[in-house]
C-alpha cells in the first residue's frame, strides 16, 4: 500500500515536473544568449491550445506537439522582432507577449472549452509499465523523455560544443562578440525562436497529458516558476534538473494535501507553497552570489550594433 | 534601397505624444484585419470596443468605474518606470490592499464614525506599501530583481485571498459564500459624486495626478527618480541613494495599488473570488502608454477602461470572446513598445548609389 | 609565414585610395589615400576624433566606405565583415579589448579563430605562439583576473595565431606601463622583421618617433602629411596633428607650503565588485594652492579612489578622510559638497553627466546644494538655467544654450561644461579624473589652464590621470596608485620617467638607481 502510494507520487512528480523542465530549458538557452522573455506564460499558453486544437482537428498528437512547437515559435518572433529589431525594453516585452498570449489563446480556445484532449499513451508498450517499479521508467508520456533528453542536450551543447561557446560569447558580452564578427542578432533570434519552440511544447504537455484538456490560463504561472528556476540553477543546466525537481515535489505536496482533505493547514498554503519559496530561493541565490554571480554579463541589456 | 535608422540628438516631443495616439489606433486597423480574418465583423467588433463606450453616454459610468483604478495604479508604477523600477506585482498590492480594508471592515462592522472611511484608505494604502516592500527588501538586500518577487507575490496574495474569504473572514450571515460581509454605511464612500454619475475614485484619480505631476516635475525626488532611471551611476554621484529609491519607488507603488484596491471594494461592497480583476497587470500598459507623464497616464487609463467596457459590448453585440479587451491591450503595448523607435531615431530611406559628401 | 618573405616592395600590402566616410553630423574620413609595405611599421597618428579608428575600422571590415577603393597587393579588396578580412590576413588589436570576462583565455582565444579547434590542440598552438614571440601567459586563467597587459596579449596571441600580413594595432600603449610598453614594441620589431606589416595607431609622438618606418598624420578626417618619423621630432609631428603650435598652459610657482586642505589617512575599502580593485591603506595630504597628481595605468583603483573622494563609497572610519580639518569618511557626496569637496569622474556618459538631461538639468546634479538650488526640495528652474549658462560662458562650452541636451556636446566641450560646473562652485578641493580624455587640443588647454587657476586661487586640486606627460606639466607633486595601493609622493622636478614607470609596474619598495633621464617640464 506504501509501496504503491510512493510510486504513485513519484510518478506524480516526474509528470509535473515536466513542463517547468522544458520551458526552463528553453528559458536557459535565451537567457545564456543574453535575453530574457517573460513571455513565457503566454508561449506556453499559446502552445497548450494549438498544440489541443491541432491533435483533436487532425486526430494526431505528434502532429499537435509540432504544432504547438512552431506556434511557440511564431509567438516568440514577435518578442524577437521588438526586442532585437526595434530594440524595446525586455522586461515590458516581455510581459505584453504574456499578456497577448492570455488574450490569443482564449481566443482561439473558445471552441476548445468542455472536451477532453486526445488520449496520448505513454511511448512503451503496456507490457513493461505492468510491474509498479517499471512503470517509474517507462510509465510516461513523451514528453518526459523528451525533456530528459532536452536538457541533457543543452547542457552538453553549452559546455561542449563550439556553437554553445559563441551563443554564450553572445551573452557575455555582445559589443566583443559583434566586434570580433558574429551575428549577435541572428543568434538571439535563433535562440528565441528555440525558447519559443519549446515553451510552445511544454505547453502542449499541459493541455495534451496532465490536464488534458483545455482551460483558459490553464498553466497557471508556472511559466515565471520556470523563469526563476533559471535563476535558482544559477544558468547552470544540471542545477536546472535538481531545481526542477524541487519545485516538481512541493507542487505535489499541494495536490496530495487537498485531495487529504488535511485541514490544519490550509490548502491556500500548500498553493502558495512554490511561489514562497521560489522567493526565498531567489534571495538566497543572489545573496551568496552577489551582483556578478553566474547571470550572463548582457542579460537583458538592447543591443543595437548601429547605434 | 534600404531602411536606415539614425539616432535623433534629442528625443523627439512631437513623436513622444503622436505615437501613443498612433499605437492606438494602428492597434484598431489590426483589429479590424484580425476579426475579419477569425470570421467577426471585424469593423463591428472594433467599433464596439473603442467608440461605442466613447459615443454611447450610458457608458461613461462604466469608464470611469474602470479608469479610477486603473489610473492610479499606473500612476504609482510611472514612477517605477522613470526609475527603470519594474513592479510586476501591483495586482498583488491592489489585492494585499483591498485585504488590508476589507480586514478593518470586519472589525468595524459594528460601529459608525467618520473616521472608518479614513482609516480603511489609509489600512489599504499601507497593506499594498507593506506588500511591495516585500520586493525592495529582497532587492536592496540581496540583490533580488524586483520582477520576479513581485510577479511570484501576486499568486501568493491570491491563495492569502482565497483562504481569508473562505476562512476567517467569510460573511456569517452570506449562506457559505466565500465573501466578506456587506460593507456597513459608516464604510461606503458615496456611490456618485454629486449627481454627476461618476464614481468617487475618478476624484481620487484627478487628485493624484496632480500630486504626481508637482513630484515628478518640480521636487528634487521627482528629480533624483528620474536621474537613477537614466543613469544610475551619475544618481550615485549627484547625492541620491539607489536604496533609497527602490524603496520609495515600490513603497509608492505598492500604496496606490492599495488605495485602487480599497475603492475597488468600497465600490462593490464586499471582497469575494471574482475579486482579483487583472487591473495591476493593465496598469503596467497604462502607465507605459501614458509615456509615465501623469496627464498621459490619466488619459491612457480612460483608453484602457473603454477597452475593457467595449469587450463587454462586443461579446454581446458581435459575440467575440471575452478574452478579446485583453489581446487588444497587449496589441497597444506592443505598438508603443515598437513606436519608442520614432522617439529615439529617424528612419531614413536610403539608396544603394553612393552619395557625394559635401 | 612564406608569404611574406617575398619581396614585393613595389606593391603595397594595403594600399587606401580616396577612402570617404560620414556618419549623422560629422565626416569621419574624407578622401584619404594610405599605402602600407610589407615588413613596415606604419604609424596613424592623430588626435582624438581625427578618424583613425573610423579608418582601420572599414580596412577590418567592421564598416564599409561610403565611396573609395581598397587594394590588397595590387588586388581590390573588400571585407563585408572582420571574418572576411582575418581571411585576407589582416589581424587587429582594439584599444578596447573584445574579451570575455568570465570565460577563459583559450576559450576567448577559440572564440576569435574561424573555423573549430580541439581544446588540447588550440593550447599547444597558443603555447607555442607565446614561446615564439615572448609572451607570458597561463591559458586556463579566466579574463576577470587578469591585469590590462595581459588582456592585450591575449589579443596579440589571438591575432597571431592567424599567421596575419597585416597587424593592426588600436593605441595599443595607452593602458600599459613603459616596461611593458618596451616588451610590446619588442614583440612588434620581431613580427615586422619577419615581413608582418604593423599599422600602429597612436596619438604619442615619442612612441611612434622610437618605432615606426612612416607615419600618416590624420587631422579631422584628412591625410594632412605623410612622413619618416626618424627625421621628424616630436615637436614637429605634434604641430601637424594639432595644426598650432602647441600651448603649455602657465603654471607659475609651484605651492606645496599651503595649509593642508584635504588629507586621507590610512583608508581602505574592499572591492566593489569581482572586476573592481580593493583600496589598500591610502594615506596622502593636499595643501591649499596645490595641484596633487596621481599617476597610474588604468584599472589599478583609480575610479575606486575618485569613487572614495567624492562620496560615492564611504569610508570605514569618518576620521579616514578630512577637509579642512573637518571629518567627512562617512558622508555622502551631497554632504561632502557642502563641506567644499567637488569632484570630476573619469566618465562623462553617465557618470559625470547624463546624456538625455539638459545642461541645466546636469548642473542642477551636482551644483544644487552648493549653489542653492533646491529650496525646500523644489527644484529652482531658473536658477539652474541661470547657473549652466554662467558656466557656459565663463568656460567658452559651444552649446545652444541651457536647455541643449548633454549628448547633443562634442566631448571636449562636455568636459568643458562638466569641468566648469565643478570649478564655480569655488570648491575647497576639487578631485578630477582624467581631465583630458578624449578631449581636443584646444579644449585640454582651457581645461589645464582652469586647473591651474583654480589652485593659484588656493584650492586643492588632485588629478587623477594616466597621462604621464599631463601630469608632468600639470602637478607639483605626484604619487603612483598600482593595484590599490598608493606610492609615496615625489615632488615632480625630482623624478625620473623611470622611476614612475617602475612604480607604476608595481615595484614599490625598489631603490631606484641614480641617472635615470629626468622628465621634461614646461
Amino acid at each position: 500500500m506504501t509501496w504503491t502510494f510512493l510510486i504513485d507520487a513519484l510518478v506524480t512528480v516526474i509528470g509535473i515536473t515536466t513542463p517547468i523542465l522544458l520551458a526552463a530549458s528553453g528559458e536557459l538557452v535565451v537567457e545564456k544568449s543574453g535575453v530574457i522573455n517573460l513571455g513565457i506564460e503566454g508561449m506556453m499558453l499559446v502552445g497548450a491550445i494549438t498544440g489541443f486544437a491541432v491533435a483533436f482537428e487532425f486526430s494526431n498528437p505528434w502532429i499537435g506537439i509540432g504544432a504547438a512547437a512552431l506556434a511557440g515559435v511564431a509567438t516568440s518572433m514577435i518578442f524577437a522582432v521588438l526586442v532585437l529589431s526595434l530594440g524595446t525594453n525586455q522586461v515590458a516585452t516581455g510581459l505584453a507577449l504574456t499578456i497577448f498570449g492570455i488574450g490569443l489563446s482564449s481566443l482561439i480556445g473558445t471552441n476548445y472549452t468542455g472536451f477532453a484532449a486526445l488520449p496520448f499513451d505513454p511511448p512503451f508498450p503496456d507490457a513493461l509499465v505492468q510491474h509498479p517499479i517499471w512503470r517509474v521508467i517507462f510509465g510516461h508520456s513523451v514528453f518526459v523523455y523528451f525533456a530528459f533528453l532536452l536538457v541533457f542536450t543543452i547542457g552538453w551543447f553549452l559546455s561542449s560544443t563550439r556553437a554553445g561557446l559563441v551563443l554564450r560569447s553572445v551573452g557575455e558580452n555582445d559589443f566583443s562578440a559583434h566586434s570580433i564578427g558574429y551575428p549577435v542578432v541572428a543568434i538571439r533570434f535563433a535562440a528565441i525562436a528555440f525558447g519559443g519552440a519549446i515553451a510552445g511544447i511544454a505547453g502542449a504537455n499541459f493541455s495534451m497529458v496532465i490536464t488534458p484538456m483545455w482551460a483558459e490560463q490553464m498553466t497557471a504561472g508556472r511559466g515565471w516558476i520556470a523563469l526563476a528556476l533559471v535563476v535558482f540553477a544559477g544558468w547552470r543546466a544540471g542545477r536546472l534538473l535538481a531545481g526542477a525537481y524541487f519545485f516538481g515535489v512541493l507542487m505535489t505536496l499541494e495536490l496530495y494535501a487537498k485531495a487529504s482533505g488535511y485541514a490544519i493547514i490550509p490548502s491556500q498554503f500548500w498553493a502558495a507553497m512554490p511561489y514562497l519559496i521560489a522567493v526565498a530561493v531567489l534571495a538566497f541565490i543572489s545573496s551568496r552570489d552577489g551582483k556578478s554571480g553566474k547571470e550572463p554579463a548582457c542579460l537583458g541589456k538592447p543591443f543595437l550594433p548601429n547605434g | 534601397m534600404r531602411l536606415v535608422l539614425e539616432k535623433r540628438l534629442e528625443q523627439s516631443q512631437l513623436m513622444l505624444i503622436m505615437t501613443p495616439i498612433l499605437s492606438v489606433i494602428g492597434v484598431m486597423i489590426i483589429g479590424v484585419i484580425l476579426f475579419d480574418a477569425l470570421g467577426f465583423d471585424g469593423f463591428d467588433a472594433v467599433w464596439q470596443l473603442f467608440i461605442t463606450p466613447v459615443i454611447d453616454s450610458y457608458k461613461w459610468r462604466d469608464v470611469a468605474t474602470k479608469a479610477a483604478p486603473l489610473i492610479l495604479i499606473g500612476l504609482g508604477l510611472s514612477i517605477g518606470n522613470r526609475a527603470k523600477i519594474w513592479n510586476i506585482g501591483a495586482e498583488g498590492q491592489y489585492i494585499v490592499g483591498a485585504l488590508s480594508a476589507a480586514g478593518i471592515s470586519v472589525l468595524t462592522q459594528d460601529l459608525t464614525g467618520f473616521w472608518i472611511i479614513p482609516l480603511m484608505l489609509l489600512g489599504g494604502m499601507v497593506g499594498g506599501a507593506v506588500y511591495a516592500a516585500v520586493p525592495a527588501g529582497l532587492k536592496t538586500r540581496y540583490g533580488v530583481s524586483e520582477v520576479l518577487s513581485s510577479l511570484m507575490l501576486v499568486y501568493v496574495s491570491l491563495q492569502l485571498l482565497s483562504y481569508l474569504i473562505t476562512g476567517p473572514w467569510k460573511d456569517p450571515n452570506g449562506m457559505n459564500f466565500p465573501q466578506t460581509a456587506q460593507l456597513t454605511e459608516a464604510q461606503l464612500l458615496p456611490r456618485e459624486l454629486g449627481d454627476s454619475g461618476l464614481p468617487p475614485g475618478l476624484l481620487f484619480a484627478l487628485v493624484a495626478m496632480i500630486i504626481f505631476a508637482v513630484i515628478v516635475d518640480r521636487t528634487v525626488f521627482g528629480f533624483s527618480i528620474r536621474t537613477i532611471g537614466e543613469a544610475p551611476q551619475a544618481a550615485r554621484f549627484g547625492g541620491f541613494k539607489s536604496n533609497q529609491i527602490v524603496w520609495s519607488a515600490l513603497m509608492i507603488s505598492g500604496a496606490m495599488a492599495g488605495l485602487a484596491g480599497t475603492l475597488e471594494v468600497m465600490q462593490l461592497t464586499r471582497l469575494n473570488l471574482g475579486f482579483p480583476s487583472g487591473y495591476g497587470f493593465t496598469a503596467i500598459i497604462v502607465s507605459l502608454l501614458g509615456r509615465s507623464n501623469p496627464i498621459g497616464v490619466f488619459i491612457a487609463g480612460i483608453v484602457l477602461a473603454v477597452t475593457y467596457v467595449g469587450g463587454q459590448v462586443a461579446q454581446t453585440v458581435v459575440h467575440v470572446p471575452n478574452a478579446t479587451a485583453g489581446l487588444f491591450q497587449a496589441l497597444i503595448l506592443f505598438a508603443i513598445l515598437a513606436s519608442d523607435l520614432i522617439v529615439r531615431y529617424k528612419i531614413k530611406i536610403k539608396t544603394n548609389r553612393l552619395q557625394v559628401q559635401s | 609565414m612564406t608569404t611574406n618573405a617575398r619581396p614585393r616592395d613595389w606593391i603595397a600590402r594595403l594600399e587606401m585610395r580616396s577612402i570617404t566616410k560620414a556618419f549623422p553630423g560629422v565626416i569621419a574620413n574624407s578622401d584619404v589615400h594610405l599605402s602600407v609595405q610589407p615588413g613596415e611599421i606604419h604609424a596613424l597618428l592623430g588626435e582624438n576624433g581625427a578618424g583613425k579608428s573610423t579608418l582601420v575600422k572599414m580596412i577590418y571590415g567592421i564598416m564599409a566606405p561610403d565611396s573609395g577603393t581598397m587594394l590588397w597587393e595590387g588586388q581590390e579588396y573588400r571585407a563585408p565583415n572582420p571574418r572576411a578580412a582575418r581571411k585576407q590576413g589582416i589581424g587587429m588589436v582594439f584599444q578596447h579589448f573584445s574579451l570575455f570576462e568570465a570565460m577563459d583565455v583559450v576559450e576567448n582565444i577559440a572564440l576569435g579563430l574561424d573555423s573549430a579547434i580541439s581544446r588540447s590542440a588550440l593550447d599547444r598552438e597558443i603555447r607555442a605562439v607565446m614561446d615564439k614571440y615572448g609572451l607570458r601567459l597561463d591559458p586556463r586563467r579566466i579574463i576577470a583576473t587578469l591585469s590590462v597587459g595581459e588582456r592585450q596579449r591575449i589579443e596579440i596571441v589571438r591575432a597571431l595565431l592567424l599567421n596575419p600580413c597585416l597587424l593592426i594595432m588600436d593605441e595599443p600603449t595607452s593602458v600599459l606601463t613603459p616596461q611593458e610598453v618596451e616588451d610590446l614594441f619588442v614583440t612588434l620589431r620581431r613580427l615586422a622583421s619577419e615581413g608582418c606589416s604593423i599599422l600602429y595607431i597612436s596619438h604619442k609622438l615619442h612612441e611612434i618617433v622610437e618605432l615606426c618606418d612612416r607615419a600618416t598624420i590624420l587631422r579631422g578626417g584628412k591625410v594632412v602629411a605623410t612622413c619618416d618619423p626618424r627625421k621628424e621630432t616630436p615637436r614637429s609631428m605634434g604641430e601637424m596633428m594639432i595644426g598650432s603650435d602647441f600651448a603649455d598652459p602657465a603654471r607659475g610657482v609651484a605651492n606645496t607650503q599651503g595649509a593642508v586642505r584635504l588629507s586621507m589617512r590610512d583608508l581602505s575599502l574592499p572591492k566593489p565588485d569581482d572586476f573592481g580593485v580593493a583600496l589598500q591603506s591610502i594615506s596622502f595630504d593636499v595643501h591649499a594652492g596645490e595641484i596633487f597628481g596621481i599617476a597610474g595605468v588604468a584599472g589599478n583603483g583609480q575610479n575606486e579612489l575618485l569613487d572614495a573622494l567624492s562620496g560615492e563609497s564611504l569610508a570605514d572610519r569618518n576620521d579616514a578622510i578630512r577637509i579642512d580639518k573637518d571629518p567627512m569618511g562617512r558622508l555622502g557626496p551631497t554632504k561632502r559638497r557642502a563641506l567644499g569637496l567637488c569632484a570630476v569622474p573619469e566618465e562623462r556618459n553617465g557618470h559625470a553627466a547624463i546624456g538625455n538631461f539638459t545642461l541645466a538639468d546636469n548642473a542642477f546634479l551636482s551644483a544644487r546644494t552648493r549653489m542653492g538650488l533646491d529650496p525646500n526640495g523644489i527644484i529652482d528652474r531658473s536658477g539652474a538655467e541661470a547657473y549652466a549658462q554662467a558656466v557656459i560662458k565663463r568656460f567658452s562650452v559651444k552649446a545652444l544654450g541651457p536647455r541643449a541636451l548633454a549628448g547633443s556636446l562634442s566631448g571636449g566641450n562636455l568636459q568643458k561644461f562638466i569641468m566648469g560646473r565643478e570649478i564655480l562652485q569655488n570648491p575647497s578641493v576639487l578631485v578630477i579624473c582624467q581631465p583630458t580624455w578624449g578631449v581636443d587640443a584646444g579644449s585640454a588647454a582651457a581645461i589645464h589652464q582652469a586647473i591651474i587657476d583654480l589652485a593659484n586661487a588656493g584650492s586643492a586640486v588632485i588629478v587623477i590621470s594616466q597621462d604621464l606627460d599631463e601630469l608632468l606639466r600639470l602637478c607639483d607633486r605626484l604619487s603612483v596608485i598600482n593595484g590599490g595601493k598608493l606610492s609615496a609622493s615625489r615632488v615632480v622636478n625630482e623624478v625620473s620617467v623611470e622611476e614612475l614607470g617602475l612604480l607604476m609596474g608595481g615595484h614599490h619598495d625598489q631603490t631606484i638607481a641614480s641617472g635615470g633621464t629626468h622628465a621634461p617640464r614646461a
